[in-house]
């Protein structure tokens, strides 16, 4: 491949002309939705969504009438209480599974990994039942317990792979110079990991961001997620198309801007275990 | 730890037997209560007669549900769909994250901001995905008519997700688009760990590009598209959140699925008992894909 390079136009027509159809493809939906929701309620329907008399109306009115700044507030206190939970209950558990040999290690790893296998509907309904009757429903609490579980099994697995990139060598060294080994963990350790935790606490914001399943059947009135909230604005406001697709735009950015920001670190993480089984 | 007859070096290797145990005690203790509890609780109410409106009525029948269901048309139906569902969506998001990935993994100017922006869909919230292809799917304004027409390939607009003949081919598609970055970032992780020196001795040798691709490149990532098709299997078999919104299952029964199933069973009808039978059978027969995944993995693990 070194040996003769391909002149440009070649690579144009082979390489970059079918990366853009792809990302057309992939991105296009997205534009589309964002041309529509600041196009002119009135002439949406005559004329289409258009680029010329952009307007932000439909977003002014989405956090006036609509309310959407409290399904932001809701949704930020959900996903922000699963990253503690997940982050805080997986950390020594992580630690145990990436510098310890015991028995059990294997059965109790792979427990976690399925845990993330099983259906969610199999979930759903027995969490309803119990958040019924410990009179849960509709509190945030119900969704941060609901959401940790995918978050606590998925961020040990991402630590542990952080983790046993850290050499043992250097936790052993600071428990030679006299630390426990919780002192070497918090002192060495977890300094060393910082950037593989945020990018995994981070990672679960996202997916407790996106949550809907749960959201819908363990939240009400007083708990509404932005995923709920778009959703009953599909059936609140059928044909209102540009206010809906606001509602989308606005329910999706916090998620995008984080990824994208986190995005090469994370799919480092994610693609490491697989590339190596 | 306070016993002062033992030797500090006992003590040690006690405390480094049980230290592990110990620092796994929190997260195990909360798995196990709520999730292998709930599960359990699941089993149990799948054999029982119990719907939500009816508080008092929690009345044993044993395997009662299971052959409700095995009985039911509507069960056969959602496993046809939930089949032919696997069987196309997988395919062709394994057949354009391919094409993807050997693309971004040539060299181009702008390659950073296409691998990055490849993977938006992903981010995206499925209801948010749900909504923007609904509108895109509409029926009298739907851009996906729109262009259609203009092409000339059809005669005139489709209701697409209110046909039962298409409905189920739309969400498939919409599925496609949100699940192909997925593979197109593990195959590329794939082929970036393929020594180069490897292509270098090939084109020394002569092979031309498609015997590298073949003998080289594919041998290279099986292993990544192996894992990647199985962890989407379980992923793509669970999730229903998309359909749920975009047509509730319907027109009539077009687009139910297995889980969608049991979710709808439960939350419309409150009907718990049979939702949760429906749920059990659904998890085990995809536990013969989870099987599969797991001994992959476990050799991984040890």
């Amino acid at each position: 491949m070194a040996l003769h390079r391909p002149s440009t136009t070649k690579r144009i027509l082979t390489v970059d002309l079918p990366m853009l159809a792809i990302l057309v493809f992939t991105l296009g939906p997205y534009v589309w939705m964002f041309i529509t929701s600041i196009s002119d309620q009135s002439t949406l329907f005559t004329e289409g969504p258009s680029l010329l008399n952009a307007t932000i109306e439909n977003y002014i009115r989405l956090f006036r009438t609509v309310g959407f700044a409290e399904n932001l507030l809701d949704s930020f206190i959900v996903a922000g209480g699963t990253v503690i939970v997940g982050l805080s209950l997986s950390v020594t558990a992580a630690y145990a599974f990436s510098r310890f040999n015991f028995r059990g290690k294997r059965i109790l790893m792979l427990q976690f990994l399925l845990i993330n296998m099983f259906p969610l509907v199999l979930l759903i309904l027995p969490l309803f039942v119990l958040m019924r009757v410990l009179g849960l429903l509709d509190t945030h609490i119900a969704l941060i317990i609901a959401n940790s579980t995918v978050a606590i099994p998925f961020s040990i697995w991402m630590m542990v792979s952080y983790m046993n990139g850290i050499p043992r060598s250097l936790d052993e060294a600071a428990m030679t110079d006299g630390c426990t080994r919780m002192q070497a963990l918090r002192r060495v350790v977890l300094p060393l990991c910082l950037p593989g935790i945020i990018a995994t606490g981070i990672y679960i914001f996202i997916t407790s961001w996106n949550e809907y399943l749960y959201a819908l059947t363990l939240g009400g009135r007083n708990v509404r997620t932005i995923t709920v909230a778009v959703q009953t604005l599909i059936g609140e406001y059928e044909v209102q198309w540009g206010l809906l697709t606001a509602g989308g735009i606005v329910g999706a950015l916090p998620a995008t801007v984080l990824f994208l920001l986190v995005q090469k670190r994370l799919i480092s993480g994610l693609t490491q275990g697989a590339v190596k089984g | 730890m306070t016993d002062v007859s033992e030797t500090p070096k006992h003590r040690a290797s006690l405390g480094r037997q049980v230290l592990p145990y110990a620092m796994l005690t929190p997260a195990v203790l909360v798995t196990l209560a709520i999730v292998f509890l709930p599960m359990l609780q699941t089993a149990w109410m799948s054999l029982h007669d119990y719907v939500l409106f009816r508080p008092d009525d929690f009345t044993w029948v044993g395997l009662d549900n299971f052959k409700a269901a095995l009985g039911d048309e509507v069960f056969w139906i959602s496993l046809k769909h939930t089949i032919i569902w696997m069987c196309t969506t997988i395919p062709a998001q394994l057949l354009l994250g391919l094409v993807t990935a050997l693309l971004l993994n040539q060299e181009f100017p702008w390659r950073p901001v296409a691998r990055a922006l490849i993977i938006i869909p992903w981010a995206l919230p499925s209801v948010v995905i749900a909504l923007m292809w609904v509108w895109i799917y509409d029926s009298n304004y739907g851009i996906a008519n729109e262009f259609l027409l203009r092409m000339g390939l059809i005669q005139q607009a489709i209701p697409w997700l209110a046909d039962p003949d298409t409905a189920l081919a739309s969400i498939i598609l919409t599925l496609t688009w949100q699940g192909f970055p997925f593979f197109a970032v593990m195959i590329l992780a794939g082929l970036q760990s393929i020594p180069q020196s490897y292509y270098e001795a090939a084109s020394i040798d002569g092979a031309s590009a498609w015997r590298q691709f073949w003998h080289i490149t594919l041998p290279g990532i099986s292993g990544v598209m192996m894992t990647a098709v199985l962890l989407r299997m379980i992923w793509v078999a669970n999730s229903f959140d998309v359909i749920f919104v975009m047509t509730g299952g319907g027109p009539g029964y077009a687009s139910h699925t297995l889980p969608l199933y049991a979710f709808i069973k439960a939350r419309t009808n409150l009907d718990f008992g049979y939702g949760s039978a429906i749920a059990v059978l659904f998890t085990l027969l995809l536990m013969v894909v989870v099987v599969f995944y797991l001994k992959r993995t476990g050799k991984a693990v040890s």
